[in-house]
């Protein structure tokens, strides 16, 4: 596991968002999303843990980002995935003692339940059966899914629109 | 050609069959044709329940046909005011219900996904007959039937065209999506509001299916040896003056034939409306009111495929 100290961030003068002790940090938002992705992964600032957002910040690989630091809170992977379908670039960061123990690029399996509806009305997943919305991911940048059910095809703003 | 075990399978989409599976399954619908002559007791003590929840004549008579050819039973929910269903009961309680009434269950219901839903839990067999705008398995099947038995018993090679309403009619797609399993050239023919699907053209594209689209069939009609009309639908039409534009361009009449293949075959999921006039019902190109007849043939080789599985002899 590398140890890296946020060496590729500005100087300590410059960060917006001061350095968390534990916890989680969401880095490479898409500019914007960063409110967005909060919700799908299901975090209302209801919980108590200390939450961070810093959003349009610059960045050295894409012009601008967002950041999103949970204090005392690891998040877990199934939830954290779900941030590709509206950020495909954001990496995950689990801090322990203000080191970075562990760093993944979110990445999606082959299919997604339950998170997103399908906007198709006619859909059986959206009528009064006790059934998720399944999702089969085509592409991932940019996202580009299909309902399993009634084969709709769905892309980032038909996504981001239901937060 | 090995025998396939179909048991307890559900038909759920035309794209879940591969060749051999079809192939398998037009031999045994071919079989079917002297037990529809001669009668048959291969169902006896079968019982299939259809449940329309949506109008149908075609399709329902047919299964129900097919059932009773082979001695089955047949419980028939036809009315979409069920008493269930109006007092609140979704399709999962009914679904639940009904596996315990019937050996096997056909399903048209309006909710797209609906019968692959229902597949994941029932107990017994669900075949969509036509759910939502998308899929009607059975239909392409027949479909895949009349063309091998019409045209020298092949389906490889030929110069097939879907013309009418791509965009909404399940017929066109769920046949496009069979013919792709096979060596055909497809022709989509249709006003540019009623075009199929892009992502259908893209599928297609990917399996390396050669695929042309247009307004106009005379260009190709010369060369096609298979024309598959569909009914195009007034109420598709957000404006009723683009309807009167297009609605005498997609009607096939006799003289549109003069260039056409000895061999050509006319063919149609019906109710035909305008689309054929009616001159060319007595032609030898004809065949949509055949196609009916190797509807039954296709619905007696799949009902007995899945609740018999291997387990009968047809000679």
């Amino acid at each position: 596991m590398e140890r890296d100290s946020y060496s590729h961030q500005n100087t300590e003068k410059e960060l917006r968002v001061r350095k968390i002790k534990d916890g989680t940090v969401i880095d490479h938002i898409t500019p914007g999303n960063a409110l967005n992705v909060l919700k799908i992964v299901g975090i209302t600032g209801k919980e108590g843990m200390i939450i961070s957002i810093a959003m349009n910040v610059p960045s050295k690989k894409a012009g601008l980002k967002d950041v999103v630091k949970v204090e005392n809170r690891e998040l877990d992977p199934e939830q954290i995935n779900r941030i590709a379908l509206i950020s495909p670039n954001a990496t995950i960061n689990i801090i322990r003692d203000y080191e970075v123990i562990a760093k993944d690029k979110v990445s999606l399996k082959d299919q997604i339940q339950d998170v997103i509806k399908c906007l198709n009305p006619n859909c059986i997943t959206n009528g009064n059966e006790p059934v998720k919305s399944l999702f089969r991911i085509i592409q991932t940048n940019p996202i580009y899914i299909r309902c399993e059910y009634c084969d709709r095809i769905m892309e980032y703003d038909d996504i981001v629109k239901q937060f | 050609m090995d025998v396939l075990n179909f048991l307890g399978r559900h038909v759920i989409s035309i794209k879940d069959f591969s060749r051999e599976e079809l192939d398998f399954i037009l031999k045994v619908a071919n079989q079917m044709e002297r037990l529809y002559k001669e009668g048959s007791n291969l169902l006896k003590g079968k019982i299939l329940a259809t449940l329309f929840f949506e109008p149908s004549t075609r399709t329902r008579l047919s299964f129900v046909s097919a059932m009773y050819k082979l001695d089955g039973e047949v419980i028939s929910l036809s009315n979409p005011e069920m008493s269930s269903i109006v007092k609140g009961e979704n399709l999962t309680d009914t679904i639940a219900t009904v596996q315990n009434y019937a050996d096997a269950i056909v399903l048209r219901h309006k909710l797209e996904g609906s019968s692959k839903f229902m597949s994941e839990i029932s107990r017994v067999p669900i075949i969509n007959a036509g759910s939502g705008t998308k899929e009607h398995p059975t239909q392409a099947m027949l479909d895949l039937l009349t063309i091998q038995n019409e045209i020298n018993g092949k389906i490889d090679g030929l110069k097939i065209a879907i013309a009418g309403d791509l965009k909404y009619g399940r017929t066109g797609r769920s046949l496009a999506y069979a013919l792709s399993n096979y060596d055909v050239n497809l022709y989509f023919i249709s006003p540019p509001l009623l075009r199929m699907q892009p992502e259908v053209v893209s599928d297609l594209q990917k399996l390396k299916v050669p695929v042309q689209e247009s307004e106009d069939i005379m260009p190709f009609i010369k060369d096609l040896d298979v024309i598959y009309m569909t009914r195009i639908q007034k109420e598709r039409f957000p404006d009723p003056a683009e309807y009167e534009k297009v609605k005498g361009t997609y009607r096939l009449s006799l003289d549109m034939l003069n260039d056409a293949k000895d061999e050509l075959i006319i063919m149609h999921p019906l109710p035909r409306v305008e689309e054929i006039d009616y001159e060319i019902d007595k032609t030898k190109y004809a065949k949509y009111f055949k196609q009916t007849y190797y509807g039954v043939l296709l619905r007696m080789a799949l009902l007995t495929l899945i609740l018999k599985g291997d387990n009968f002899d047809l000679q």
